[in-house]
């Protein structure tokens, strides 16, 4: 059926063609927050955030930039990736324009959405301070921050020495029917990981995995708390950012920095073309890449791509840990046979 | 002058002329709107269930279903489920309603009013209720359970990721159906049927059994009817229960059918051996229920007399207050636990109480407009949906138009209909000129009105069953119409059948999940919606506020709903 707008394939299709040489289509010139473009947003008076930040982070940032702009309200649409994915997709094929900005853990379908037009390309002044490779090349989506996808244990039922240490320890017989995995169909930080994973250790690892009786959770950031409510002793993955927060709260979490690597998930923020209220988004992009909105982001276990900002204490330092990263082009490309492969090994 | 008195009003001859009865044209109007309302999804999941992703004719979707994996697996467990659950209901109401209605089992008032609390909680809330109760490992019940027994660090009592589990929670929420409705029906039940069995020599039993236990049937399988096909079209509980444990019934299959990309066709053909299956049903309730009559409410009705259980009484109390224990007062318990705590792990104490939850969800953007829609469209809903059931029943009861056995057909079909397959059928009818509806809170009434459609009528049907037409017969003969003798003859004495049946319909909108988990966009959001969405987060603290307020917000309405009708009842007949 047609009426969801067209395939994620189709449109990659045409990604693959103009991707593959990057076409001199310069990113727009870095725009500055003005006076004007403050007044525009506040007459627009909201802005219709969906995003894949877990709720209490994406609220807190939200009530920030309420705070900083009185007068716009920010409208939560808090899912996984994926299924925002599915929401967007949905409503423009019903032709309802209701969200103005996207933050995505699964950066594979902004790709298809700057193929297909949904997207428009956005460079705030404050993202030229990012790294480099945090804004998207014609500036269609810039990277708020960056997290892994990590195993985890409960550290109060689990010895620090019999804890798993790499993604192949999670095959140990000892762990059947003690582990907890969030879902690739539901979360984008899981549908980028298991596709570097995969990449790393073919789908044998995740046909055994399946073998393990593993407790099926849909969001990233639920395996770390039933790993802390002792539900399971181990969480298979799950965001770092998230297992993060859940040990800063007390929980009994230590997270496990495999040693085949931690595959890397950054989270970009886009621009819809058709945003409602283009001005409000327009100033949240802002905000976000700003300082004060990165340092919310650190805080919340983010990896800020801003140099300077503070990381929070006892996260570990990104340069001792071993990355592993994806190509989001190659994520969505892939992101079909991922959800089928999945399911059919899982059940679910 | 006597002209403004009631009585003189028709005799004046004012408006219609005597011999014109509007009635035939207003309940024709009835009939197509039903038809309408229930053809059009019904159009569009035969169409797509017969038809490929570009269109064309093919059988393709239905040769899938062969696939274990896909369609038998899921639908044998949703059958096994939904059995487990019609007979556990059934065997928990019965027993309970006989006790509050015809017995003096101490507090019966109120045990009956503890029994309607567990009703007002949504099935979705109940299951994660029971997560925090009975997930293996960390659920409170086999935590006290290794405590006590000193049994070791992965021994459970019990899974609620589990078959087993799956009915326990859905019969705990679905058992209040059966119960009112066979309360309903005992309380309205002549005494003299039993009277004259027992002068006849009948001893308790025997009469228990042959003249009582006959005369609730209809109410019984009707009870049945609704436990069973609620448990087959459930999506919110199997979702929370089934997926963590890796498997699947059909309504999260076909929910399954819905993710990118959506294969809209294959899930319309997955939902047509559900039509069946109540089709298959609703003809076996009939043969069963066969030609015999039990009109109970005649022109006469003698009040009935309580069974003196004796001793029993004191057992009798015990097993009824074990029913409400854990089916209302431990799950409600562990969600103000939960409510209160900031990691639901933690032991309840001064240190650990916090308002983190109350404050994360009170500043949620969203909660406030979530909660004013999910009023708006269960109070709308509620209203027409009653309105509407009272009508359907009556024609069909009456059979006051011709093909009343269509309309009886077509009020209790959309409950074949997984609420998810129906949710994208009026997607795809709605978003679409000349009925642009999605992105508006008037598809979720629609969804709603559809989906309430069968249980509300089949309450309104039982009830009319046991009105002897002769009432309204003898209205007729003296001269009103059918809609005059509906309004001042049977309503009134239906009353408290209408205001149970608006109050199954508003909690019914509360309850739902799976049409509406497609049908809202950010702007029309609910509140069942929201708590889903938490659950997925693993927000379980913020979904005990939430579920708490939610429940709180439902009784509220429902009492005073209650109370409305009951003034009404009270005021003084002249």
């Amino acid at each position: 059926m047609t009426s969801f707008g067209t395939t994620r394939r189709g449109v990659l299709a045409g990604v693959a063609v103009f991707a593959t040489p990057r076409l001199a289509r310069a990113a727009p010139a870095a725009v500055s927050v003005t006076p004007a473009l403050i007044a525009a947003a506040v007459k627009e008076g909201k802005v219709a955030h969906y995003t894949s930040n877990d709720l209490t982070l994406a609220t807190t940032l939200a009530k920030r930039f309420e705070a900083k702009y009185p007068g716009i309200s920010v409208l939560l649409e808090r899912s996984g990736a994926e299924r925002n994915y599915q929401r967007v997709s949905q409503e423009y094929a019903s032709n309802i324009r209701a969200v103005d900005v996207v933050t995505s853990s699964d950066l594979g379908y902004l790709v298809s959405w700057k193929a297909n037009g949904w997207t428009a390309p956005y460079v705030t002044e404050e993202a030229m301070r990012l790294a480099p490779d945090a804004r998207e090349a014609d500036g269609f989506y810039t990277k708020e921050t960056f997290s892994l996808m990590v195993p985890a244990y409960n550290s109060q039922l689990v010895k620090a020495a019999d804890a798993p240490r790499a993604w192949s320890d999670l095959l140990d017989s000892k762990w059947k029917g003690k582990m907890v995995k969030a879902h690739p169909g539901y979360s984008g930080n899981i549908m980028t990981g298991t596709y570097i994973v995969t990449q790393a250790l073919g789908w044998e690892f995740y046909e055994k995995l399946a073998k393990q009786q593993i407790m099926q959770v849909q969001s990233a950031v639920d395996p770390s708390q039933r790993v802390a409510q002792g539900e399971r002793l181990v969480a298979a993955d799950g965001a770092e950012n998230a297992a993060f927060r859940v040990q800063k709260k007390g929980g009994p979490v230590t997270i496990v920095y495999p040693t085949e690597g931690s595959p890397v998930v950054p989270v970009a923020a886009a621009l819809m073309a058709a945003a409602p209220h283009p001005n409000a988004a327009r100033l949240l992009l802002h905000f976000i890449s700003s300082g004060e909105g990165q340092q919310i982001l650190a805080d919340y276990g983010g990896r800020s791509f801003l140099p300077g900002v503070a990381m929070p204490e006892g996260l570990r330092p990104t340069e001792q840990i071993k990355l592993l990263h994806a190509d989001p082009a190659a994520v969505a490309l892939a992101a079909e046979d991922i959800r089928k492969r999945y399911t059919r090994a899982f059940g679910v | 002058m006597s002209a403004s008195s009631p009585e003189a009003a028709p005799a004046s001859g004012r408006g219609l002329p005597g011999w014109f009865d509007p009635s035939p044209v207003f309940f024709g109007l009835i009939a197509l709107l039903l038809a309408f309302v229930v053809l059009l999804p019904f159009g569009w999941l035969a169409l797509f269930s017969l038809t490929d992703e570009k269109g064309a004719f093919s059988m393709e979707n239905f040769s899938e279903l062969g696939d274990p994996s896909l369609f038998l697996g899921p639908f044998v467990t949703t059958l096994g489920i939904a059995l487990g659950v019609g007979v556990l209901a059934c065997g928990v109401a019965l027993p309970l309603a006989w006790l509050v209605s015809r017995t003096n089992v101490p507090f019966r008032r109120t045990l009956r009013g503890l029994i309607m609390t567990s009703f007002i909680t949504p099935p979705f809330i109940g299951a994660v209720a029971w997560v925090l109760l009975a997930a293996p490992n960390s659920g409170l019940i086999n935590q006290y359970y290794r405590a006590l027994t000193g049994a070791g660090q992965f021994d459970r009592l019990v899974n609620i990721f589990s078959a087993e589990g799956i009915v326990f929670v859905m019969a705990s929420y679905a058992f209040p159906y059966v119960f009112v409705l066979a309360a309903n029906t005992l309380d309205r039940m002549p005494y003299d049927l039993e009277e004259a069995s027992a002068i006849l020599g009948g001893g308790r039993w025997h009469t228990l059994r042959r003249v009582t236990f006959p005369m609730v049937l209809p109410a019984l399988l009707a009870g049945f009817l609704i436990a069973f096909l609620q448990a087959m079209t459930q999506f919110g509980t199997p979702a929370i229960l089934a997926l963590p444990a890796g498997f699947h019934v059909l309504t999260t299959k076909i929910w399954s059918l819905f993710q990118f990309p959506p294969r809209t066709h294959l899930a319309a053909a997955c939902a047509i051996p559900m039509l069946f299956v109540t089709i298959l049903l609703l003809r076996g309730e009939k043969f069963l229920l066969g030609r015999r009559g039990f009109t109970m409410i005649g022109g006469k009705a003698g009040a009935p007399q309580l069974t003196n259980l004796g001793l029993w009484r004191w057992p009798a109390l015990t097993m009824a207050l074990l029913v409400i224990v854990v089916t209302v007062l431990l799950p409600n318990l562990i969600l103000i636990r939960a409510s209160m705590l900031r990691t639901v792990s933690d032991a309840w104490t001064l240190d650990t109480i916090t308002w983190d939850n109350v404050r994360l969800v009170f500043g949620l953007t969203h909660t406030r407009a979530t909660l004013e829609n999910t009023l708006i469209t269960g109070v709308a809903a509620a209203t027409a949906g009653t309105a509407f059931s009272v009508l359907v029943a009556y024609l069909t009861a009456r059979r006051a138009v011709p093909g009343h056995r269509f309309l009886a057909f077509l009020a209790t079909a959309p409950a074949a209909v997984p609420g998810i397959v129906l949710g994208v059928a009026l997607f795809i009818g709605y978003t679409r000129p000349p009925f642009q509806l999605y992105g508006t809170l008037w598809i979720l009434l629609l969804a709603f009105l559809t989906i309430e459609m069968p249980p509300a009528y089949q309450q309104m049907q039982a009830a009319f069953r046991g009105l002897n037409p002769e009432l309204e017969d003898a209205s007729r003969i003296l001269g009103a119409g059918r809609l005059k003798s509906l309004t001042s003859i049977v309503a009134p004495l239906l009353k408290s059948s209408v205001a149970a049946t608006w109050c199954f319909v508003f909690i019914g909108t509360i309850r739902e999940l799976s049409a509406t988990i497609l049908l809202t966009t950010s702007n029309t959001k609910l509140v069942s919606v929201l708590i889903y969405d938490l659950n997925e987060n693993g927000e379980l603290g913020a979904i005990a506020v939430l579920g708490l307020v939610l429940m709180a917000v439902t009784a509220v309405v429902v009492v005073a709903a209650n109370r409305l009708a009951n003034v009404g009842q009270m005021a003084p007949g002249r």
